[in-house]
Parts: C-alpha cells; sequence; structure tokens
C-alpha cells in the first residue's frame, strides 16, 4: 500500500482495526459454541456485503442478484460436502429422483481444492459474461438492476427444477465431514470460524487496496457521472466488469463459508428477497464505506436472529419501515450518520461524495 | 386446430392480465421514473377491495343483486388503490424524484409493510371470492372449445383501460398538463402548472390501476397477501421489454411475453418455459437495450 | 476524509462489543439455569426437566409463505399442551412450550433447531411442515441426538432414528388412494405437480404403481411454486384426456388451477381429480363453489366419526373461534404431543433414548381413531381416507381402509417399488 504520513487519526484507526480484530479473534473464549456458530454466519454475510458494497457503494450499480452468486458459491461447497457424506456415491436426493449414477459434472467434487476454486470461479465467470453484454451495450441504472432479477427468477426456476441433479427445492443438506473432520464437532467449527474471520480481514484489506488504488477511484468516477469518465478516456463497461466481477467472487467466498456453518443451500437463499436484504444490510450499514457494509451485515443478522422469533409479525414490520426511514433519511446509513452529526458542528459542507446521479 | 384457437386465445389472456399488471407500472415508472416495487402490494390492496365489497354485498344486500357486486367492486378497487396510492407519493416518494434506485429499495420496504399489514387485518391464509354468476361459463365456440367469459371479460376490461387512459393522456387537460410535466418540469411549472399535484395525481392514478389489476385477478387466482409478489417482476418485465414511457410498446412488450409464455409452456412445461421466456427477454435487452419502442431523445443520461 | 474514518471506527467498536455482549449475557443466562450441562451437548436432553418443568419447543413457520398452513398447526399443539397441563401435566410437571419461527426458510429450521436443543435444552421439538423443512432439521436433531415430532402427510423413503412422523407416508395416503381410483375412476392418469420434492417423489412412486396395477400414465407436469396461470396446462389436460388427475400442486396453485379448471367449463363430474394437499383449511382460501364433487385423500376429516374427534373439534372450536375448521396435519400435530406424552409418562422420564424405547408400540386413541407408534420406523399406523368436497367445504368419506394401515416408508411390502428404494 501507499506510503503515507502517520497522523494522530490514522493511528486511532489502526488502533481500532486491531481492537475489532483482537475481539473476533478471542470471541471463542466468551460465546457459547451455538452462538459463536451464529457469529460465524454473520461474518460469512459481512464478507457478501462488501463485495455488495464495492460495486454499489462504490461503482453506483445496483445488483439484487447477488444471492446467486452468493448461492453458487454455496452449491460448490455443498456439493463436495456431500458427496463426502456419501462416500463418492450418488446423494440420497438422486436416489429419490430416479437418477442412479453420479453425474459427469459432479464428479470433480470430491475433491475438495476443486470445490474451492469452483467456488469461487462459477460465480466470478458468470458474472463476466453477463457484465461483458451488460456493460458493453450500456445498460446500466435502473436496468441494470430489473436483469438481475430477471436472472435470479433464472436461476431459481432452474435449480429448483433440476431436482435430480441439484437437490430441487429440498437444497443440499445431510454432510458428515470435511477434509475428515467432523462438520459438527465443535473443535471443527472453532477452526470454521477462525477461518472465516481470517477471510474477513483478508477480503477487507483487498477491498480497501482495490478502492485505495487508480482503479477505485475510476470507479468513484464512473459513479459521480459515467459519461463525463467515458470523455476522459476511460471505459466504463470494463472497470463494471472487472469490479461486477470481483464483487461475485466475493459473494463466492461467503457462500462458501455459509455452507459451512450452517449445514444447508437451498434455492430460497438465491431468490429475490434474500437478495434484496443483502442489499438492505449495505444500506443501513452505510454504502461507500466497508465498515458500514460490513457492520449493518452483522447488526442486522443478529437483530433478525434476536427478535424475529419474539416478535416474528412485529419483525417485518420493523424490517420494511426501517428500509424506508434509512433509504429516505439517511442514504449513507449508519455509519454516514455518524459522521454527519459530527460534521455539521463544524461547517456544512457540500455533498462532495453524494451518491445520487444528478442527471437521471 | 382446436388447440391452436384456443392457444391463441389462452396467450391473449395471460398477455391482458400482463398489461394490466403492468399498466400502472407503465405510468409510475415509464413516465415518472419511480421503480414502485410496492405496485404489487396494491394490487393486493385492489383484490382485497374486491373482497371486501363482496362481503358487504352478502351481508346487507338481497340474495337477488349479489351477482351485481363485482360491477361496483371495480371501481372501489380503483378509489381505494388510487387514495393508497396518493398517500404514499405524498408522504415517501416525493422524497424520491430523481433517485430511482433508491425509491426501488424504499418502495420494497413499504410493500413489505403493506404485506404485513394485509396479514394482520385479514389473516395469512387466503380469503376465497365468489365470482359473479354471469361471468361464469363460456363462449363456445366449436365442439370442446370453450372461451371462459373470465377471460374475455378481462381483455375487454384492459381495452376499456387502455382507451381510458389514452383520452386521460391525449386529451384532456389533465393529461396535457402531465406530459408537459414530464417532458419538462421546469419549464412547466414556469407555465403555472403545479407540478406537485401532477406528481401526486400520475402517481395516485398508475396505483389506481394496479388495484383494477388487483379486482380482475380475484377472477383466476389466489386472494392473499403475497399476491403482489407473483406478478411484480413479470410486471417490470413488460414496462423494459416494451421500452420505458411509451404505452404502445407496454402493449406490444405484454402481448410478446404472453404469446411466447403459452407457446414455450405448451411445447416444454411451465418452469422450463418460464426459463426460456426470460431468457429470451434478456436476449434481447442486449440487442435492444431501450426496448421494442424506444423514446427518441437527445439527453445523454 | 480522515475524520469521517475515524468515526466509523467508533461506530465499529461499538457495534462489535454490543454483539459480543449481547452473545455473552445470553450465554450466561442460559449456563446458570442449566449449570453443568451445558458443556456436554449430547445428553444436553436430560437439563430439560428443571424444577417442576419441562420445556418443549415448537418450530413452524410464522412468517413467510408457509405461515398461511402451519400457524394452524401450532394452535394445535397449543392447545394439546395446554389440555395436558389442565390435566396435572407429565411426570407431575408442567409443559413450557418455547416457540420458534422458522420463517418459511429451510437455513432458519435448521439453525432454530440447534437452538431449541442445544441452548434452551427443550425435551422434544414439535415442528415442520415442508419436507425440505424436514430435511433441513434432520441432521441437525441426529448430530445433537435430539427429537422431532413431524406432522405432515409425506414423501416417505426416510425413516430417522431421531423423527417420530405422525402424518402420513406414501402407503398410507397415496398408493391406496391410487388403487381405489384405479377400481372405480378410471385407468387413464394425468399427474400434475408444484415443482419440488414432495410432488417429484410422489409421482415416482405413483408411476411404479401405475405400471404395475395396470394403469395408463397419459401426462405428468410440474409448475414453479406460485403458478397462477393454468389455461394451457389444462388445454394440455384436455388434450390428453385423462379420467383421472391426480393433483400434488401445492398452496396457492391450488387456488389457480381449480378456478381455472372451472372457467374451461370441466367439473368433477366430467373429470376426477384427486388432491393430496387440499384440507378443510385449504376449502376456505380457494371457495367451495369451485371445488364441490372434487376428491381428497386424507387420514382424518373433520367430520371423522370417533368420540375423541367429536371432543377434538368442539374444544378446537371454542378456543379459537366458530369459524375455524381441523383439517389432517392440525390432528396429526394435536396427536404429537399426547403421543410423546404418553411415551414420556411411560418412561419416567424426558431422556431422548427412553422417551423412543417406550414409545414403540404405543397406542393412543386419536382423533381420527386408534393410532399406534410401529418401532421400527417410528412412523404411526393410520386408517387411510378418501374424501369428497361438499357444498358446506366439508369432507363425505367415500372409502376408508377399515382398519389402521402399518406404515411402510419404503414400501419394501411392495414388489413394483423394487427399483425406488434408496441406493445407500
Amino acid at each position: 500500500m501507499r506510503l503515507q504520513k502517520f497522523t494522530p487519526q490514522r493511528i486511532w484507526i489502526l488502533i481500532g482495526y486491531a481492537a475489532a480484530a483482537a475481539a473476533l479473534f478471542s470471541a471463542p473464549l466468551f460465546v457459547s459454541d451455538f452462538r459463536l456458530n451464529l457469529l460465524a454466519k454473520f461474518l460469512a454475510f459481512a464478507i457478501v456485503a462488501l463485495g455488495l458494497d464495492l460495486i454499489w457503494g462504490y461503482t453506483g450499480i445496483l445488483s439484487l442478484g447477488h444471492g446467486i452468486f452468493f448461492g453458487l458459491g454455496a452449491y460448490a461447497m455443498a456439493m463436495y460436502l456431500k458427496l463426502e457424506a456419501s462416500g463418492g456415491k450418488p446423494p440420497d436426493f438422486m436416489g429419490w429422483s430416479g437418477l442412479k449414477e453420479l453425474p459427469l459434472f459432479w464428479q470433480p467434487f470430491q475433491s475438495f481444492w476443486f470445490a474451492v476454486a469452483m467456488g469461487i470461479a462459477i460465480p466470478a465467470l458468470l458474472a463476466l459474461v453477463l457484465g461483458y453484454f451488460t456493460f458493453r451495450n450500456r445498460i446500466r441504472g435502473v436496468y441494470f438492476t430489473i436483469l438481475t432479477q430477471a436472472l435470479v427468477i433464472i436461476t431459481t426456476t432452474l435449480l429448483i427444477g433440476q431436482q435430480a441433479f441439484t437437490g430441487g427445492t429440498n437444497g443440499i443438506t445431510g454432510y458428515s465431514t470435511v477434509l475428515g473432520y467432523a462438520i459438527g464437532s465443535p473443535e471443527t467449527k472453532r477452526v470454521l470460524y477462525y477461518i472465516t474471520v481470517v477471510a474477513l480481514i483478508a477480503i477487507f484489506i483487498f477491498c480497501r487496496y482495490v478502492i485505495g488504488s487508480r482503479f477505485g477511484k475510476v470507479l468513484r468516477a464512473i459513479r459521480d457521472g459515467e459519461n463525463r469518465a467515458r470523455f476522459i478516456g476511460y471505459n466504463p463497461a470494463i472497470y463494471q466488469m472487472v469490479v461486477f466481477t470481483i464483487s461475485a467472487g466475493i459473494a463466492g467466498v461467503a457462500g462458501m463459508l455459509f455452507v459451512l456453518h450452517v449445514g444447508i443451500i437451498s434455492p430460497s437463499m438465491l431468490g429475490i428477497v434474500p437478495s434484496i436484504e443483502m442489499v438492505l444490510w449495505v444500506a443501513i450499514g452505510g454504502r461507500g464505506t466497508l465498515v458500514g457494509a460490513a457492520l449493518g451485515a452483522i447488526l442486522m443478522n443478529w437483530a433478525k436472529s434476536e427478535f424475529s422469533t419474539a416478535y416474528p409479525q412485529g419483525w417485518l414490520f420493523f424490517m420494511g419501515l426501517l428500509f424506508v426511514v434509512v433509504v429516505v433519511f439517511l442514504p449513507k446509513g449508519v455509519a454516514g450518520l455518524v459522521s454527519q452529526i459530527k460534521f455539521r458542528k463544524k461547517r456544512r459542507e457540500p455533498n462532495h461524495e453524494g451518491i445520487r446521479n444528478p442527471a437521471v | 386446430m382446436e388447440v391452436f384457437l384456443l392457444q391463441i386465445f389462452n396467450g391473449l389472456s395471460i398477455s391482458s392480465i400482463l398489461l394490466l399488471v403492468a399498466l400502472g407500472l407503465a405510468i409510475t415508472f415509464g413516465l415518472m421514473k419511480v421503480i414502485n416495487m410496492a405496485h404489487g402490494e396494491l394490487i393486493m390492496i385492489g383484490a382485497y377491495s374486491t373482497y371486501l365489497t363482496q362481503n358487504l354485498f352478502h351481508d346487507y344486500l338481497p340474495k337477488s343483486m349479489f351477482d351485481w357486486y363485482f360491477v361496483l367492486a371495480v371501481p372501489v378497487s380503483f378509489v381505494i388503490a388510487f387514495l393508497f396510492g396518493l398517500i404514499l407519493e405524498m408522504s415517501l416518494i416525493r422524497f424520491l424524484y430523481g433517485r430511482p434506485l433508491d425509491s426501488l429499495l424504499a418502495t420494497w420496504g413499504v410493500g413489505l409493510v403493506l404485506q404485513q399489514l394485509a396479514r394482520s387485518i385479514f389473516g395469512a391464509p387466503n380469503v376465497a371470492v365468489t365470482s359473479p354468476a354471469w361471468l361464469n361459463g363460456g363462449l363456445k365456440i366449436m365442439d370442446g372449445t370453450l372461451l371462459p367469459y373470465k377471460r374475455i371479460f378481462i381483455i375487454a376490461l384492459v381495452i376499456a383501460c387502455l382507451v381510458a387512459m389514452y383520452f386521460y393522456i391525449y386529451r384532456s387537460h389533465e393529461g396535457r398538463r402531465m406530459r408537459a410535466v414530464m417532458q419538462n418540469r421546469d419549464m412547466a411549472s414556469c407555465l403555472g402548472v403545479s407540478t406537485r399535484r401532477v406528481d401526486a395525481m400520475t402517481f395516485a392514478i398508475g396505483s389506481g390501476i394496479a388495484g383494477i389489476a388487483g379486482c380482475a385477478l380475484t377472477l383466476l387466482g389466489p386472494i392473499g397477501p403475497s399476491l403482489g409478489t407473483y406478478y411484480i417482476v413479470d410486471a417490470f418485465m413488460v414496462v423494459v421489454l416494451g421500452g420505458v414511457g411509451k404505452l404502445v410498446g407496454t402493449v406490444l412488450g405484454a402481448t410478446g411475453i404472453g404469446m411466447f409464455n403459452t407457446l414455450f409452456e405448451y411445447w416444454t412445461n411451465a418452469s422450463l418455459g418460464k426459463v426460456l421466456v426470460f431468457v429470451c427477454i434478456v436476449a434481447f435487452l442486449q440487442w435492444k437495450p431501450m426496448g421494442l419502442v424506444a423514446m427518441r431523445s437527445r439527453s445523454l443520461d | 476524509m480522515k475524520k469521517r474514518m475515524f468515526y466509523q471506527f467508533s461506530v465499529l467498536l461499538v457495534a462489535v462489543t454490543i454483539v459480543l455482549a449481547g452473545c455473552g449475557a445470553n450465554d450466561n443466562k442460559t449456563a446458570s439455569t442449566n449449570g453443568e450441562t451445558d458443556k456436554a451437548t449430547n445428553t444436553a436432553n436430560s437439563g430439560a426437566s428443571t424444577e417442576g418443568e419441562i420445556k418443549v419447543g415448537i418450530l413452524h413457520s410464522q412468517s413467510g409463505t408457509m405461515a398461511i398452513s402451519e400457524v394452524s398447526v401450532i394452535d394445535a399443539e397449543m392447545m394439546a399442551i395446554d389440555e395436558i397441563n389442565a390435566a396435572g401435566g407429565v411426570l407431575g410437571k408442567k409443559i413450557v412450550p418455547v416457540l420458534e419461527d422458522g420463517a418459511s426458510d429451510w437455513p432458519t429450521f435448521a439453525e432454530k433447531a440447534r437452538k431449541l436443543i442445544s441452548e434452551d435444552k427443550v425435551a422434544t421439538v414439535f415442528g415442520g411442515w415442508t419436507s425440505a423443512s424436514r430435511k433441513a432439521m434432520k441432521p441437525v436433531f441426529e448430530e445433537l441426538n435430539g427429537l422431532l415430532w413431524y406432522p405432515v402427510q409425506y414423501e416417505g423413503l426416510e425413516s430417522s432414528p431421531n423423527i417420530f412422523y405422525t402424518g402420513a407416508t406414501t402407503n398410507q395416503q397415496i398408493v391406496p388412494s391410487v388403487s381405489w381410483l384405479l377400481e372405480n375412476r378410471g385407468k387413464k392418469f394425468y399427474l400434475l405437480g408444484s415443482d419440488y420434492v414432495f410432488p417429484r417423489t410422489a409421482n415416482l412412486v405413483i408411476k411404479e404403481q401405475l405400471k404395475a396395477e395396470g394403469g395408463e400414465l397419459v401426462g405428468e407436469e410440474y409448475t414453479p411454486l406460485g403458478h397462477t396461470d393454468y389455461s394451457t396446462l389444462i388445454s394440455k389436460i384436455k388434450q390428453a384426456k385423462p379420467d383421472v388427475v391426480y393433483n400434488t400442486l401445492n398452496g396457492d396453485s391450488n387456488v389457480a388451477f381449480f378456478k381455472q379448471l372451472k372457467d374451461a367449463g370441466i367439473t368433477a363430474k366430467d373429470l376426477t381429480t384427486l388432491s393430496v394437499s387440499v384440507a378443510e383449511e385449504e376449502i376456505r382460501g380457494i371457495g367451495v363453489d369451485v371445488l364441490e364433487g372434487h376428491l381428497a385423500a386424507w387420514n382424518y376429516y373433520q367430520t371423522t366419526d370417533t368420540p375423541a374427534n367429536k371432543t377434538f373439534v368442539e374444544n378446537y372450536k371454542k378456543k379459537f373461534g366458530d369459524e375455524r375448521v381441523t383439517a389432517d396435519p392440525i390432528e396429526a400435530g394435536y396427536t404429537a404431543v399426547y403421543l410423546w406424552a404418553a411415551a414420556v409418562e411411560k418412561a419416567g422420564s424426558v431422556e431422548v433414548d427412553k422417551v423412543k424405547e417406550a414409545a414403540k408400540e404405543l397406542e393412543w386413541d386419536a382423533p381420527e381413531g386408534k393410532v399406534k407408534i410401529d418401532g421400527a420406523t417410528q412412523h404411526i399406523y393410520k386408517t387411510v381416507r378418501i374424501g369428497e368436497v361438499q357444498a358446506d367445504g366439508q369432507f363425505k368419506e367415500l372409502w376408508n381402509s377399515g382398519e389402521a394401515v402399518k406404515p411402510d416408508p419404503y414400501l419394501k411390502g411392495y414388489e413394483w417399488a423394487a427399483s425406488i428404494q434408496p441406493t445407500e
């Protein structure tokens, strides 16, 4: 990374990072196995939120199809886990769907590392192909968003329809071991938790690096004025394509971790509602700030698992209203609110990082 | 031959339903650039309004009158959805002009709240609407080929809505003001048009038509809190495929999707048919990003 | 810019602290009530009986698409618990239900099941509706040695040591109804279902049975969940000219299908349809006018004539309102609670292994008639009933199997079913 002066603020920031990392690493000492498992799931969601923030907060592309990329990563890992559980024989759901032989495309998923590679590569490739066509044809803004919804419907309908190959609505569940270790044992779960923390931190640093680089500056230029960026001589399509691919790959990583923690993936996790919920986390935490996005994901999911049981009806009311309030009155989310309050005291500065595109 | 005729009729019928569902959206999205994800819930409100009208007739009027509840239900659904739209515009949408993506997210939240509201008021299970006797049965055109009156009624209803909208937008003073505001807001405002009022009216009319769609859907399908979610994505596809800002485009988009849907479903099965239709739409938009009927414009964004 | 980042960090720190504190606090609470058992997850259930009360979990969807069906089952299970408590409880202790929301989302079912067993230390869980939710919970119950009572008819081919199935398996609903249809209504079958696991597996069984018993398959179609336009499908059915449409559609699709079937001029007189997911509750949402005369196969109807059912229906209506109706899964949920309580009494303990042992061959007078738990499969013996929808929204029983049928989830007793046995 670039060399920068160590101003007092910067030192405080570093201390803040260190404290957060320390808190995450020491969490297993304080919380029960069940809670740790939940926390690990939230951290996986935080990873998707980071990827989503990269394209929405920093590039201004709203994808309502990130559930697909998350899900594809998850399915890759689930296929490996299922094959390990069945010892390489066709898994149970193929049996009750009338399939006797393991299909060819399932075969290589017996290898853990192949599955991991595919968990990142398949979502990334799909995003690359989709991005290549749509961005090159200058489909953007609202149109892109609606297209991603169509893609969600295509993917879920296919996954559900091809029950013999994908497990249908049930999805894929019933795993026993990962690389030979029992997936349910507290020790394995603890190790998986640490892996998730490391992945989150690594991806966080990677995203910081991306937005700090020249590439990241161009992304923000595209967000604030796509045509202006084009006239200066950048080709926005290439930048959008690349960042969309990166974001999809990150979602794939999150999906793989999700399956390891939760033990099931089903098409319902790829649907329109989860995809929009992911956007909600970023919106509430604060788009355009990585910390905000990650925190939004963790807090929203924590709140959901705490309150949705006690007030299953009230929870949906609350979530809907929260969505409205945040989008209308706090376009930069909670993270934006904090800095806003502080800044207002000093001076009312123009909104130079504006999310809104003045021309549309 | 029979089957062929029936399939064309089925295609037309699906097109008419899609069009009815998308018409309101064509106004709010096409003219005002507001992505109203709560459109589906406005449809649901229309459906529940019909249910309430039916119950009122059932409880307070003689049995002989019952069959005519539906005649009243259409305007009632329109008015109730219209009022909801008006409230929605005045309290929320007006903060969101010029922020289409934000309007998408905020209205999705509104949709969630409305669904939950319906669940609290009417309960989670579906409610039953008995269709009026004069819509039962169908037109027999040849042996074994029956065109249900309900579907013919819906086609007629769509045509009526289209004609009414045409006259409103292109032949009335209100409509002229509306077009003026949509074309050039500042200029219209300078010439004394109250843009706030026009915005509110336009959005409310779009919502009202969603209410009519909801009323029509009670004839064919389930009436429950999640009714709107079944149609919302399809409705957006119709508008986007047709091209934003032109009624003709919306009509063409709906007809195209409806016909192809029937065709693919007949050839393959319902799941695959749906996938094929969506794939075709995505592919078509790559080729013509502005849809079937593009608005000519010199503006860049 | 930098200042702003500083504040982001304050937010980050505060939030992480809150989350951790929240987790920690909750953890302490459960740890203090359960003392030593906290660590030993595998014997977690022995901690369920604290002084004077026994905790049981109820895990159904209270929100989302499945809430429509599952909320009534919660009501029935709560009613059973109240009745048992009013009569003195189990082992002299009160049953305390812990409600969790599965939210119509399978991973949530798995998560909440884990919470109920390892955090709340419940003695047993009553829950699930869709096959997918059961499949999602199954590994959790097997891993933590919990106990689940599943109240809905399902596609069979499963028998988990940690699940009791109080709904019908295929040979208690589908297989006998197909035989009955072949005998009484005709040989040509059209299979129509929603695109998910239950219809596909059920149809796999039906196809084999048709082959063996001289039926003829003239069509098979699946529509996506939530599909609402059946005009094309109805023309396909018309073309195929079946004697019987065997309907495994789920939820809202049934409304659209039956309304549009009637519009196309096809009534129950012209075409027999038999549904396996349309019960009294669903009839209210579809409308009696379109359903009258159509058939369904279940093990229980509100009109089933047993003394136990009379009191059950009476109490249910008294408790939840006169307009409410009972239905097969509601009755199965109610039965599950009583069967569990009886097994606990017999075992003298709520420990899973002891309860399972005591439950073997246990009998109880359920509203549907006498039921008995089959020790080998942990399913229950049930009477099969075919009913016809009447103008008042209730069923008239056309046929029943006479005696409770022994459950056979893997259809081992049927020669033609050899090819659908699981490979493992």
